[in-house]
């Protein structure tokens, strides 16, 4: 990505906001704290700050300065992106009234309304937006912990851990072994492991076609199952092995020491072993007390906390029915609660909800399929309305055009995020 | 500086193609290119700006100056910079039209047979002044071919309430018009808009996320999404 001129400004401005960080303070205007500067909490922040012209301050507190998108991380692994083609600043949230503060948020004071950060001092808040993406389950793999994401990474929070995952794969010995152990439900991105086997086998034919993939799945089946099973027998015939919970595939354990994944008994020595373990709602929603068991239940109708009216979280940390956790959902609940909560501190007209979803996956060099549906708000949940997958047998030419869409959607949705 | 770099790539892709454009291809042939454009631009008697300028009289004219046409910003900018249309530079622009003009609002990949671009700039050739011998036809798009209520037509739309819905639409298609691999909807007229829409709502049109999006979009809500985008600052 090239800088211009509105870029460098954002990117100063930025600069600017981290400088004034300790400084926050209330002037008379109602605040809007936001935590995690994803799909969610960007767009959230953007939009709040873009259509409250100044009426409303908004704070996103945010650790990484370079924020890199899980959506496309695969591409990458496939080396169909660059590290950098899926890097972000946040210049432009700033250039567009957000004050970017780079720090972890540590606490949430509900009586006072306020967020404590780690590098001292505390923000106060009018209405807080929670947007911590994930964690993962302690104990979920037997033998892996996060003290062994260097031997083994889960690649799964995307920047470092996918490019060390990268590396891993481009070291693998000739007809090595690329092992992955596959989470159960809910996690973050339901098509995204098997992407990332496409691109990881993509990868091998290239470069080590006798290479093999083992996956170990605790589920029986996934999203887009035929559509991925259908393109692994086409492009890539015999690498794959897909061991799912019929076979034992939930009986796993690794021992990131010796680099052995032994499946329902059986020992496997791999030279490649990518973890993704069971997940659950970043941990500031556990400290803000609005988590029940992994996640974090809302209200349909503006992604507020069942536990607390000020509270909100979106994108995977919510528990909210019938959406799957992905960029998109996050991006299009965002609005929902971006609209909600101007409309509570504003008095703004609030629209009644509405909520889409499509994920796009590669599984081949110009073969995209895509998943979609549309969602409303009950009193129970976010309710799915209508929806559509990509058949098995389609035209390379419509694969080809569903592939570019999402390239196209990439830019869309990463410019209405950050501006 | 990119549009220098711009000019320059076109210099070069016209002195590569010089012979090419000393050909004349068929306009009967080019007739049926059009077919490709006619969802968007208009071109003979009485042909008027739809999502895209009519075609009338553009051999000569420099690109991106009917007064009462809200052109991108990257072709108003490339006019300004001399751009002009001619057989050679219609050529180049047909070929890959976000090559010539990175930001443009039109929507098309390009023709990649050469021939195609041949027959289609004789074709266009044939509704300009010089030569004097604009035909006497039918304006060749035909926007209203469709079988829409003219009640649902006739509404007005909230374009507060459109502005709020256009979230939906912005995860896809860029606020600021840009192209890239979905198509622009910024500034088109209310009517095309509406008339797409509902060809996406009762499955006419072939696109599944847009059939589930604009399936449970009522007519009020489509009206007030065309009335945003129809005025759009960008």
């Amino acid at each position: 990505m090239t800088l211009n001129r509105r870029q460098f400004i954002g990117t100063t401005a930025a600069m600017a906001a981290v400088l004034s960080a300790p400084m926050v303070k209330a002037q008379g205007k109602p605040r809007v704290v936001v935590v995690g500067g994803g799909a969610g909490g960007a767009t959230a922040a953007r939009y709040i700050a873009k259509d409250s012209k100044g009426a409303i301050d908004v704070v996103l507190i945010e650790p990484t300065r370079k924020y890199y998108t899980c959506f496309f991380s695969n591409l990458y692994l496939g080396g169909f992106k660059e590290i950098e083609d899926i890097g972000h600043t946040y210049g432009g949230l700033a250039a567009g009234g957000v004050n970017v503060v780079h720090d972890w948020a540590v606490g949430v004071d509900r009586d006072a309304k306020t967020v404590a950060l780690a590098g001292g001092g505390s923000v106060p808040y009018d209405k807080l937006i929670l947007s911590p993406g994930i964690d993962f389950v302690e104990g979920a793999v037997e033998g892996w912990g996060l003290s062994a994401q260097n031997a083994m990474p889960h690649a799964y929070k995307a920047g470092s851990q996918s490019e060390l995952l990268k590396a891993q794969l481009m070291a693998m010995p000739e007809g090595g072994v690329f092992a992955m152990v596959a989470p159960p439900n809910p996690f973050r991105c339901p098509p995204g492991p098997y992407e990332r086997v496409s691109m990881v086998a993509h990868f091998l034919k290239q470069n080590n076609p006798t290479a093999k993939i083992i996956v170990a799945d605790p589920k029986p089946k996934f999203s887009k199952m035929s559509l991925f099973q259908e393109g692994w027998a086409n492009h890539y015939e015999g690498m794959v092995d897909w061991i799912g919970e019929d076979f034992g595939g939930g009986n796993v354990s690794v021992d990131p020491g010796a680099m052995t994944v032994t499946i329902d008994g059986e020992e496997t020595k791999v030279d490649v072993c990518n973890v993704i373990p069971a997940m659950k709602a970043g941990r500031i929603a556990d400290l803000a007390g609005v988590t029940d068991g992994n996640w974090a239940p809302v209200n349909a109708a503006d992604m507020s906390t069942k536990a607390n009216a000020d509270i909100y979280v979106l994108g995977d940390a919510s528990s909210q029915g019938d959406m799957p956790k992905s960029g998109f959902s996050a991006n299009s609940q965002a609005k929902v609660c971006a609209n909600a909560v101007r409309g509570a501190l504003t008095g703004s007209k609030v629209f009644p909800a509405k909520f889409s979803n499509t994920c796009w996956s590669l599984i081949a060099p110009n073969d995209g399929v895509k998943v979609g549906a549309t969602y409303e708000a009950t009193p129970e949940k976010i309710a799915k309305v209508d929806g559509f997958i990509s058949k098995t047998g389609e035209s390379a030419d419509l694969r080809k055009t569903t592939y570019e869409e999402s390239e196209g959607w990439y830019t869309g949705i990463t410019t209405d995020m950050l501006g | 500086m990119r549009l220098t770099h711009l000019f320059q790539l076109l210099a070069f892709t016209l002195l590569c193609t010089a012979a090419a454009a000393d050909e004349f291809g068929d306009p009967v042939a080019g007739e049926t290119v059009f077919k490709k454009c006619k969802s968007c631009h208009m071109v003979g008697d009485g042909a008027k700006h739809r999502i895209g300028p009519h075609l009338n009289g553009i051999f000569g004219r420099q690109a991106g100056t009917h007064e009462d046409f809200r052109y991108s910003k990257a072709l108003v900018r490339a006019g300004t910079g001399g751009l002009e249309w001619h057989a050679d530079t219609l050529d180049a622009f047909l070929e890959k039209p976000r090559a010539l003009a990175s930001g443009t609002r039109m929507s098309f990949s390009g023709l990649k047979k050469s021939a195609d671009r041949l027959n289609l700039v004789a074709y266009l050739r044939t509704f300009s002044d010089d030569p004097a011998n604009i035909p006497e036809a039918d304006p060749t798009a035909t926007p209203t071919d469709h079988d829409l209520d003219p009640d649902i037509l006739a509404l007005k739309g909230d374009p507060e309430y459109g502005e709020y819905l256009s979230s939906e639409c912005t995860t896809c298609h860029q606020a600021d018009g840009a192209d890239d691999g979905i198509p622009s909807i910024v500034l088109w007229p209310e009517e095309d808009f509406v008339v797409a829409m509902h060809a996406y709502k009762n499955k006419k049109r072939a696109h599944p996320v847009m059939q589930m999006m604009a399936g449970r979009l009522n007519a009020e809500e489509i009206a007030a999404l065309a009335a945003y985008f129809a005025a759009l600052e960008q």
